[in-house]
């Protein structure tokens, strides 16, 4: 037989980054500055923890929201670090990552039809999300000269009034950038007039280098109208692990549930020990890694502007953005750049609108990489000048 | 605190240049390069060594932690004790330390014989050390807070979302 695949799954095209894959398989030298994972290895207590959980046997599923006593870690967590106040009962569920916490939403309030603005350059799987949950995207382009934070005039722009859902990833991936307080409270306020559900994506909430993170949900009528996510990816360097959550009204974090009691069951029950353990007892290891995050941040930076490359001064993750020279496309850059100097880097067309001209680089990388990667780069730039 | 930041890095490696160090805490290069010779005066910073696998070379290097009693009277202390030992060019760390012994002594020699006559022919005879209790490093995990042995391949995708 043939499958015929839905209209859903056809309408999604390959991951944008698949070509260059097979690029970098050619090589073996080659430097990836394409990877959004940190490269440190879980703090060593939260692993711990897990090795523990397996030695007692601890391998049943758990609560399908997750372990209670990490339900009510998280909450003491997030009201601590960013002064989220949920219900560790109703209004918190616990994920295999963020990126299925994102999925069950899209599911639980996207109808088919339903237009959900994306403020873009973001995270790439935000787009299919939406599609295979058969809504309808907008996206939200935002700009360089606006320090990639999104302005209520991009959002008239774009016709978001009309649309059902607002979706933001701030500290943002691929950008770096982040949305103060002051920048934030105007699209609450549109939120809030345009009746928008606001699902944010505040993965990289902990790598935020400068001043303190700040929530949408924390701003007056907003906590009703926003599903927050979060996990244990980034900061806490628990990729492999796949554990998030989400956070919302009691009746919105339900209908979640209701999908993934029936899909997930529950987040694997190992990665919810470590997590517990992460959260009560790593704090320090999070810091060292941030300050680790920040010292690169700076190196790098500071290389692309003596390269001549002109760089976004990004403020939280682990990318910075810089454009690339006149008479390149993104693509071109990164594949010349792959093929000849067997550097790894993101065209930033892959994130979506606004992203074009600008290339996405992660420095989750040891310093040394980082030093030879750009080394190799201004070599490629000055070849070319 | 700038300081603070510039010994941080010294200690994660003392290669960085002054550039890389500039970089990476926003410091003008000039900047550093005071605050480097400042520490080095101020006798803060030593001295900068190679953490070395020794595991990976054919030459063979002798370690020993070598646990030292003394018995101290109204003319000697510890740091006399110290002192004399210290200048032996064998000796690689010396601690006074708490608990069953007094001194934790690092000796490294060509040899096992070279570490043994160390020991027994210029350690032992001191007149204060009453016991000497020597054990010889078979192998090493950790230096100076660097992981020895083969490092693992990044096992990452090389590209990711």
């Amino acid at each position: 037989m043939t499958f015929e695949l839905s209209d859903r799954v056809q309408t999604v095209p390959p991951s944008g980054i698949r070509r260059f894959f097979e690029i970098a398989e050619e090589r073996d030298d080659v430097i990836s500055l394409g990877v959004g994972e940190p490269d440190f290895a879980t703090p060593w207590a939260a692993r711990d923890a897990a090795i523990t959980s397996l030695e007692q046997g601890k391998t049943s599923y758990t609560a399908n929201r997750g372990k209670r006593d990490l339900r009510e870690a998280i909450a003491d967590y997030v009201a601590d670090r960013f002064d989220l106040g949920y219900d560790p009962d109703e209004e918190i569920i616990v994920t295999a990552g963020a990126s299925e916490a994102v999925d069950l939403a899209f599911r639980a309030f996207v109808d088919p039809g339903d237009t959900v603005a994306i403020a873009q350059p973001s995270y790439i799987s935000y787009e299919p999300g939406v599609i295979f949950a058969g809504g309808e995207v907008l996206p939200v382009p935002t700009y360089e000269e606006d320090d990639f934070r999104l302005t209520v005039e991009g959002l008239e722009e774009a016709g978001a009034d009309e649309a059902d859902m607002l979706v933001l990833c701030y500290p943002n991936n691929p950008t770096g950038a982040i949305m103060p307080a002051e920048d934030l409270e105007p699209i609450a306020e549109f939120a809030r007039e345009h009746d928008l559900m606001v699902l944010s994506d505040e993965i990289y909430a902990e790598l935020t280098y400068d001043g303190e993170h700040t929530s949408i949900a924390t701003f007056e009528g907003m906590r009703e109208r926003t599903i927050v996510f979060n996990g244990f990816s980034k900061a806490h360097a628990m990729t492999g692990l796949r554990l998030g959550y989400a956070l919302g009204p009691a009746e919105a974090i339900g209908a979640m549930n209701k999908i993934h009691q029936y899909t997930m069951l529950s987040a694997p029950t190992t990665a919810q020990y470590a997590a517990l353990e992460a959260l009560d007892s790593c704090e320090n290891d999070v810091r060292e890694m941030v300050d680790q995050y920040d010292r690169r941040r700076q190196f790098v930076l500071s290389r692309f502007r003596e390269i001549g490359m002109d760089v976004f001064e990004a403020k939280g993750a682990f990318y910075c953005f810089p454009e690339v020279p006149e008479g390149f496309t993104a693509e071109e850059f990164a594949e010349e750049v792959l093929r000849e100097q067997g550097v790894a880097v993101v065209p930033g067309d892959v994130f979506g609108a606004g992203g074009d001209g600008h290339l996405r680089i992660s420095y989750a990388t040891g310093l040394e990489d980082l030093r030879e990667a750009l080394a190799r780069i201004e070599a490629f730039v000055d070849e070319r000048a | 605190m700038s300081e603070r930041e510039v010994l941080e890095l010294l200690r994660e490696n003392a290669r960085y240049s002054t550039a890389d160090i500039a970089r990476m805490t926003d410091l003008e290069e000039s900047e550093v390069e005071a605050a480097i010779e400042e520490l080095e005066a101020a006798g803060v910073v030593r001295g900068y060594q190679a953490v070395v696998d020794w595991d990976k070379l054919e030459d063979e290097r002798v370690r020993a932690e070598v646990e030292l009693n003394v018995r101290l009277d109204r003319e000697t202390g510890y740091d006399d004790i110290a002192e004399r030992l210290a200048r032996f060019p064998q000796v690689k760390a010396l601690r006074l330390v708490s608990g069953d012994y007094d001194f934790d002594m690092e000796v490294e020699g060509d040899s096992i014989r070279e570490v043994s006559q160390f020991i027994s022919e210029k350690v032992a005879p001191v007149p204060e050390i009453t016991q000497t209790v020597t054990h010889y490093v078979m192998t090493s995990y950790k230096e100076n807070g660097i992981e020895l042995g083969d490092g693992e391949d990044d096992e990452r995708l090389s590209f990711s979302p």
